[in-house]
């Protein structure tokens, strides 16, 4: 294991961030914190740099109880929301940075710095300013100087957040491109739960300071622990006692004792799938997402009335 | 016409005043006044001025990144008091600072070391007391407004406090401070109620510039005062200068 979190508290003021948290991050994997704001995710990744102190509980990085250790010398390499670009200098000396303070020899430096802009595809912008580059630039750039030093893991907080969605889109496939290349252990804090899926080999839940679930993206979809979970990594229905995601309901022109009745309130076409609004005699509403063949197929409308049956359901 | 009412409050507040003062020179003709300014009191009186400002101008500038960093960075109790005291010298008249002084160090004070009242010491003293604002209020905004990530970057890169303060914090403030302290300096060399208390004014020995204006000024030597002035206000012209230059550069920092 490469970081160890061991029964985590971190209270602010009367605000409880972390209520008694443990997770195992693999060596080489590529895992997400997933939660919504709130949720203590990125208090946990903070922690783990040494940016903030539990009150309670360990930090323990490749074998070794890190918990007193401060961040210079942890060997973490640390990625902010907004960069936290060295303003001052140019983007080979924030890349510079970590092995000049470390008072590594000039041609090292260069070849290093040479290496990590060729790796991180900004050549020829090595003598700009970070105010000259783009905001997915200025993040590569920060994600350069958090590796060149060789840090055992990689840590990086919303990393995508402040980016529009196309250059969130590139920077995602870029990242696990990445982490395929150099296979640091590597955490990423998000709240966005399509960018964990898309991106993690494997995803930590967290909710109200606690760890949901640790699993990988698949199995956290179709087997979730509990319903907050179900909901959160994607869309569900309550249906009867149990959920159901709106891929699951199987549509029928005709009832049958295990179906219910639905009025089909609006119906979309999205590419390849049809998503519908429905709702049941007793005012329940659902939502729908069928194939277009099949929805073609039933000649769906909105308006029409149809019947409705899970074919998974997860009960809580 | 806001323009119109900002121009003529200058022109009558302190162009109107400054005018006068050269004017005044021209009339009683630049030789004169040259040769009071060559005067050797004279000389040892800018001379005095400027040795004072060297003293207090460093002092002032370390401590005002050093208080800045406590109260921006750091949490500790009596913090909003100490950031009170910061701005005393502006609240208080230096006429007061002086008497405090004089009488901490006078022969009824707590404060017994060597010659300090009507000395070098005592000078810069009062000096420093005048001037402690200036880089703290220049440096204090600027560092709540590039806030600390920077610095926890340097940290997670490897950088130890003192590496971090040198390579990130200094090079991010290096504007606020640099025109704090063209305007500690500025403060310094104008500074003249606090200092006319505790030095005693003695002519080439403890007079700075502005008390000798005070003297040419009290045993009637127009000319004397006059030119003693103008070097004084084209100093503040160059200070004016400087701070025009550096202001702009503030933001982009």
């Amino acid at each position: 294991m490469s970081i160890c979190v061991r029964n985590v508290t971190k209270r602010f003021g009367s605000f409880l961030a972390l209520d008694d948290v443990s997770v195992d991050v693999e060596t080489g994997s590529l895992t997400a914190l997933l939660g919504p704001s709130g949720s203590g995710k990125s208090t946990l990744l903070r922690i783990i740099a040494g940016l903030e102190s539990p009150d309670a509980g360990e930090i323990i990085l490749a074998g070794e109880n890190a918990t007193a250790r401060s961040p210079q010398s942890r060997g973490v390499g640390f990625v902010f929301q907004h960069y936290a670009a060295f303003k001052h200098m140019t983007v080979r000396d924030n890349i510079a940075f970590a092995l000049k303070v470390r008072k590594r020899p000039r041609p090292e430096i260069r070849t290093r710095v040479d290496e990590l802009i060729e790796l991180v595809q900004l050549k020829g912008f090595g003598h700009r300013y970070p105010a000259q580059l783009s905001g997915g630039q200025r993040q590569r750039m920060a994600l350069a100087r958090a590796l060149a030093a060789e840090p055992t893991v990689l840590l990086l907080d919303e990393p995508f957040g402040a980016l529009d969605a196309r250059v969130r889109a590139e920077l995602r496939a870029w990242l696990r491109r990445l982490h395929e290349e150099t296979h640091t252990t590597t955490v990423f804090v998000t709240h966005d739960q399509q960018e964990a899926m898309e991106v993690a080999d494997s995803v930590v839940v967290m909710n109200e300071g606690r760890v949901e679930q640790v699993a990988p993206p698949r199995v956290l979809y179709d087997e979730p622990k509990n319903q907050f979970v179900m909901s959160f990594v994607g869309q569900a229905n309550r249906f009867g006692d149990g959920w159901v995601r709106p891929h699951d309901l199987q549509v029928t022109l005709e009832p049958n004792g295990l179906t219910r009745e639905v009025l089909i309130e609006r119906l979309v076409h999205v590419g390849p799938e049809v998503r519908a609004e429905l709702v049941r005699d007793d005012g329940v509403r659902l939502d729908l997402q069928i194939a277009r063949d099949e929805a073609d197929r039933l000649e769906l409308a909105a308006g029409q009335i149809v019947y409705v049956r899970p074919t998974r359901e997860r009960v809580f | 016409m806001r323009k119109t009412i900002a121009l003529s409050y200058l022109t009558v507040v302190l162009l109107g005043p400054l005018a006068m003062l050269f004017w005044r020179i021209w009339q009683e003709g630049a030789g004169k006044a040259w040769s009071a300014i060559s005067e050797p009191d004279t000389l040892h009186a800018f001379k005095l001025t400027i040795e004072i400002a060297a003293i207090a101008v460093p002092l002032n500038t370390i401590f005002g990144i050093v208080v800045g960093l406590a109260i921006v960075r750091t949490r500790f109790p009596g913090k909003g008091l100490v950031n009170a005291f910061v701005d005393l010298p502006l609240a208080l008249s230096p006429v007061v600072v002086g008497l405090s002084l004089f009488l901490l160090y006078g022969r009824t004070g707590w404060i017994h070391i060597g010659q300090i009242l009507f000395a070098l010491p005592a000078m810069v003293l009062a000096t420093v007391f005048v001037s402690v604002p200036y880089v703290a209020r220049e440096v204090i905004p600027t560092l709540r407004e590039i806030g600390d990530e920077q610095e926890q970057a340097a940290h997670t890169l490897g950088a130890s406090g003192w590496q971090t303060f040198w390579r990130i914090t200094l090079p991010s403030i290096r504007w606020a401070v640099i025109y704090g302290v063209v305007v500690t300096t500025a403060r310094c060399l104008g500074e003249y109620g606090a200092v006319a208390v505790v030095s005693g004014s003695i002519s080439g020995r403890t007079e700075t510039a502005t008390l000798r204006v005070q003297d040419y000024y009290e045993n009637l030597d127009q000319a004397g005062a006059y030119g003693v002035s103008l070097m004084l206000g084209l100093i503040a012209i160059v200070v004016l200068v400087l701070m025009t230059l550096l202001k702009p550069k503030e933001g982009t920092a």
